[in-house]
């Protein structure tokens, strides 16, 4: 069952074509990840899976509704976690949470006991009637993470979730999401741009410069690289070698230092069946140091554009926004 | 059907979202009656002995002024009710209304029924002024002044969230407030009577909507307290063509905005 389905969606603004004509989907429950630099069109996505913008051409189904022609039942069966602060400061949390669901038409009845269980699900319980003008980044986005659950929604779309939090807040965060992702039966469709982020992922959509140039798991993008690599150093790296060709590795070679290095599908098999091969008594060798390297999503993402996505890389817009938004964020 | 209730359930949360920031907001209730506060008393009653034959000599300026400051309270309070839109889209708060299932038209009428109802309720505030100012009033003309600011409030916001539903930041509408919603106060009749002046202004005065306030409020407000002969002298319009006006103009504000603001981008 697909909570998403997208066809050719296509949006351009002015002559300039922000996403050009993606396909994918997005099973029910899973959490999906759209993982690309800073203007590879992954907001511009979201939004237009939103209703919030609409698409120049090609379509995408959300819950069984289509984004273009039933907006509203889009809107009704869906969370939206945006980039930027989307608070109203000068109301409490608590508010905040209320009008989200009046607005949303949930009854009163239930909203009250289910403001309740999220504020305390967030852990924001004690500071639920302060105004949000006194609450951290980490605190907002919570609130906003709880805020998007009020209505029971079938997915939740995330827009750069962790973006500009410190790294503890960080794993708090996830740590939700994930919890999330047991109790509740909720989609959710990310974008990011932090490599760590998209290994929670089921699977991981790549996109750079408005297209899908890759999607698997993130075990299955890694896969893309070959394997991982083991750099073993021994008494006798030669004959460690002719002992490992029977384990026919995809590949061997010395490396400059003399250490043996070794790429195989399975870094972490591999090290105990090699310290046996090592070991056996016919021949044995001894190993002195074992070093296990596995590819990463930054390894994959260089591999399939040639370029690096940088955590600290910071061009002048997004430089502007982490401005505004610690202004928002205190 | 569903559809209705949610809409109307949409338009009563953003109306009470818009009251409880203003309750809350007890520097802004006390500076926004400031305002009026000053142009009565200190304008009005610097002004009076220079101006003496208002109404054949009967007439006190800041009797005379009265009826405009309700209505420059209406205009202000509701032009920057509309300020909230810009506010709301600057400081994120308006994408998670855009995202709800509440349509664009229900946001619209919100809003315009939040600016209404603050300026009502800061219009009510000022009318504690009338005996102070010795303006004589009977309640059905206190209901009846209520009713001519409600409707100028509803077209005020209107025009509001016409100039606030594509403006993307706070300094343009500011400028805005400069260029437009001064001249419409002063144009309008609130602080000197219309009858009389040049040609320009009196054509400029037309086209402004707050014209069509002032003078029904006037009317109804001085009843008591001056000559019919002297209220004629100082009136411009019928009250039923005022209000006719009035309404005329709401509709022509009121449609465009509620389109620009649904236009989905």
């Amino acid at each position: 069952m697909e909570s998403i389905k997208v066809s050719k969606l296509l949006r351009k603004y002015g002559s300039f074509t922000a996403v050009k004509g993606i396909d994918f989907d997005v099973n029910e429950g899973e959490i999906f990840g759209f993982l690309g630099p800073n203007g590879a069109g992954k907001s511009t996505t979201i939004s237009m899976l939103c209703t919030l913008l609409r698409p120049t051409s090609g379509d995408a189904v959300v819950n069984g509704y289509d984004i273009v022609t039933q907006p509203n039942e889009v809107r009704q069966s869906i969370g939206v976690i945006f980039q930027d602060p989307s608070l109203d400061e000068r109301l409490t949390g608590r508010e905040n949470l209320d009008f989200h669901a009046m607005i949303y038409n949930v009854p009163r009845k239930d909203y009250e006991e289910r403001v309740d269980e999220l504020l305390e699900m967030v852990e924001l319980k004690e500071k639920a009637k302060d105004l949000v003008k006194t609450y951290s980044g980490g605190m907002r986005r919570r609130l906003e993470i709880a805020r998007g659950l009020i209505h029971h929604p079938k997915v939740l779309f995330l827009d750069e979730p962790t973006i500009g939090l410190d790294p503890q807040t960080r794993n708090l965060i996830w740590e939700y999401l994930l919890r999330l992702r047991e109790q509740k039966d909720v989609t959710m469709f990310m974008t990011t741009h932090y490599m760590d982020e998209a290994e929670h992922c089921d699977r991981i959509a790549v996109i750079d410069h408005g297209e899908i140039i890759a999607l698997d798991t993130p075990d299955g993008l890694k896969n893309m690289m070959g394997g991982d690599i083991v750099t073993i150093k021994t008494s006798d790296n030669k004959a460690a070698a002719q002992k490992l060709e029977n384990y026919k590795p995809i590949e061997m070679r010395i490396g400059p230092d003399g250490q043996l290095i070794v790429e195989v599908k399975h870094g972490d098999q591999f090290i105990p069946q090699m310290m046996n091969i090592m070991a056996d008594t016919g021949n044995p060798i001894e190993v002195q140091s074992v070093n296990l390297s596995r590819p990463t999503l930054d390894d994959v993402f260089m591999k399939l554009t040639g370029r690096q996505i940088r955590e600290e890389e910071a061009n002048a817009a997004e430089r502007m926004r982490s401005m505004s938004r610690s202004r928002g964020r205190r | 059907m569903e559809m209705i209730t949610r809409n109307l359930k949409g338009i009563y949360t953003i109306w009470y979202r818009d009251l409880m920031r203003f309750l809350r907001d007890r520097a802004r209730i006390i500076a926004s009656l400031a305002q009026p506060l000053l142009f009565l008393f200190i304008f009005g009653q610097g002004l009076s002995p220079a101006i003496s034959s208002l109404g054949g000599g009967n007439l006190n300026f800041t009797q005379f002024m009265f009826p405009g400051i309700l209505a420059m309270t209406v205009l202000f309070t509701s032009i920057f009710s509309a300020v909230s839109i810009v506010w709301d889209r600057e400081f994120g708060f308006l994408k998670e209304v855009m995202v709800a299932p509440v349509s664009r038209v229900a946001v619209a009428i919100g809003k315009i029924a939040g600016g209404s109802t603050i300026a009502i309720f800061q219009g009510l505030i000022i009318m504690i002024l009338v005996p102070v100012l010795g303006i004589p009033l009977t309640f059905v003309q206190l209901v009846v002044l209520v009713g001519i600011m409600f409707l100028l409030a509803i077209v005020m916001s209107s025009l509001g969230i016409l100039i606030a539903a594509r403006q993307k930041t706070m300094e343009g509408f500011q400028m805005i407030m400069q260029f437009m919603v001064l001249p419409m106060f002063f144009l309008s009749g609130a602080f000197f009577p219309l009858n009389g002046v040049p040609i320009w202004m009196t054509w400029l005065s037309r086209f402004d909507p707050v014209t069509y306030g002032v003078d029904p409020l006037r009317q109804v407000a001085l009843r008591e307290s001056v000559s019919q002969q002297v209220l004629s002298a100082l009136s411009i319009h019928p009250i039923a063509f005022d209000l006719m006006i009035m309404a005329v103009m709401g509709l022509i504000f009121l449609i465009p905005a509620v389109w620009l603001f649904s236009k989905q981008d």
